[in-house]
């Protein structure tokens, strides 16, 4: 299944200047592994070396926070979009 | 000036001083760094800011400005701007017998200029913006930064835009309205809100004051300790209560403090080194993902769906919520929830024992403290302040049917019959 991914612009340096791209995927873990076998280096921007997300990213499905939903596992349907922000801001 | 570059907070990468927030490497917060030098005469520095500008400009030395204050400004008049900032530090004896503690100060925020601690932060961003060349300003808002940003756009003539949740407070809404922003209600909670403005923030060249220039815009909240020091006559306080939403002003009340310590600029009672102030953080329980991970033990914050009348906190998922935590353990402090119900009687405590009204958020922090005080949590000699953000006025549903009055004819007649009954 086709989803789209946007990509925040502290990002975008690592994904060939992309602001969104599209990636196949039923999760949003299978989502972020077709993005990283795109661009290798967001790995290592957004995750720990043990594949979880770093505590200042956030990712959206729909517009929803996915930890409200069921984290990496979060089904994602076909034309979704999934957002990765910064979560620092705000307040 | 002492101002340096900007670093990552978790990963120490550094940054030149320009309209960033985010670590590129590991999406880490950035702040702003400094070079002090060690000041050789501190009773020197002591009057040079004794004799600054009756605002926070008093303390432009420490605000990440590269070109100083942005004008000649006092109190009540100024060149430029709105001058924020030397709002009183009230004694509140008769809210400290009430509570069983010896002795309690209000730093009262609310008698800023758009009557909340905001435009201290609001002042610093737009500063900064100014410097960097924005023409637009903007900001995702619970409601007294939307008051400050619309207030400092139309002060200095600057476009802005601000976001809110379309639910907010009448009041609230009013009074950034007024100010001839371009005011956007927004169909969600403040964190939608706050994704919106982080994502428009990539595709506009606005400063966003609380996204992409909110490593400076978090410095204004440091005055807010330089004041307290100043006016204790330069000590510290034992402890302080304060609301937290984002847990940026918690925070960075605390580096203030402890910038100023570090300076060799604080005395202490005692003559030996002054210990920084225990913090305890405020939340209210329909919002409260820092207080929860802080009783579960947690070192980051399960993000929530916020459901308070304390709406100028209702940040379900705070952006230092870690660092809130941390400095809460780190200064031997605390943070707690408190009830809806709690709140309005905050609210009351702190109006009927100090004369002043606060809004939810200073009902948090006031039924923080009584709270606290209850647990025996607070050493009765402790130095406590509790630090008001906000205006009753702006949240005036709060208090309505909390009081009763009478309604007579215009005769001592029917007022002795009144008065009769309602003794």
């Amino acid at each position: 299944m086709a989803v789209v991914v946007k990509i925040p612009t502290q990002l975008r340096a690592a994904a060939e200047g992309q602001a969104e791209t599209e990636v196949e995927g039923a999760t949003v873990q299978e989502v972020l592994d077709g993005l990283f076998a795109r661009f290798e280096e967001l790995r290592t921007r957004i995750a720990d070396e043990d594949g979880s997300l770093r505590r200042f990213v956030n990712i959206y499905v729909a517009g929803e926070d996915i930890r409200f939903l069921d984290g990496l596992a979060t089904p994602v349907g076909d034309g979704a979009e999934v957002t990765i922000l910064p979560a620092v801001a705000g307040g | 000036m002492a101002v340096s570059h900007l670093e990552c907070k978790e990963c120490k990468a550094e940054y030149p001083l320009e309209a960033l927030y985010v670590c590129d490497r590991c999406f880490g917060p950035l702040q702003v760094a400094y070079q002090h030098e060690h000041p050789e005469d501190i009773g020197e520095l002591r009057r040079r800011i004794q004799g600054g500008p009756q605002n926070i400009w008093r303390y432009a030395d420490f605000l990440p400005l590269a070109g100083g204050p942005p004008g000649p400004s006092g109190r009540l008049a100024s060149r430029v701007g709105l001058p924020a900032g030397c709002t009183p530090l009230i004694r509140a004896d008769r809210l400290a017998a009430h509570l069983g503690l010896r002795e309690v100060w209000v730093k009262n925020d609310a008698a800023n200029p758009t009557h909340s601690f905001k435009d201290r932060v609001v002042s610093v961003a737009v500063a900064r913006a100014r410097e960097l060349g924005f023409e637009t300003i903007a900001c995702a808002s619970t409601g007294n930064l939307a008051n400050s940003v619309a207030a400092h756009g139309a002060a200095l003539g600057l476009e802005s835009y601000v976001f809110i949740p379309a639910d907010l407070e009448e009041q609230k809404v009013l009074a950034t309205g007024v100010y001839g922003t371009r005011l956007v209600g927004v169909n969600g909670n403040y964190d939608d809100v706050n994704r919106l403005c982080t994502e428009l923030c990539a595709e506009r060249e606005w400063a966003f004051v609380n996204i992409n220039l909110r490593p400076y815009y978090a410095e204004g909240s440091k005055t807010l300790a330089f004041e307290i020091a100043e006016q204790l006559g330069w000590e510290l306080p034992d402890r302080c209560v304060v609301p937290i939403a984002s847990g940026s002003l918690f925070t960075k009340i605390a580096q203030g403090f402890a910038e100023w310590r570090e300076l060799g600029l604080l005395d202490s009672a005692s003559g030996s080194a002054p210990q920084l102030p225990r913090m305890s953080g405020a939340q209210a329980q329909g919002c409260s993902p820092v207080a929860s991970a802080f009783a579960a033990g947690d070192d980051v914050c399960r993000p929530v769906k916020p459901d308070t009348i304390a709406k100028s906190l209702a940040i379900g998922n705070p952006a230092d919520g870690p660092y809130a935590l941390e400095l809460a353990r780190r200064s031997g402090g605390s943070v707690d929830a408190v009830s809806d119900e709690e709140i309005r009687a905050g609210i009351s405590l702190l109006a009927r024992t100090t004369g002043i009204f606060t809004e939810t958020a200073g009902g948090v922090t006031t039924a923080v403290l009584a709270k606290l005080a209850e647990r025996g949590e607070i050493d009765p000699d402790e130095r406590v302040v509790l630090v008001i953000t906000g205006e009753g006025l702006k949240t005036l549903d709060a208090v309505r049917g909390t009081f009763e009055s009478i309604e007579i004819e215009p005769t001592v007649a029917s007022f002795d019959a009144a008065a009769a009954i309602a003794a």
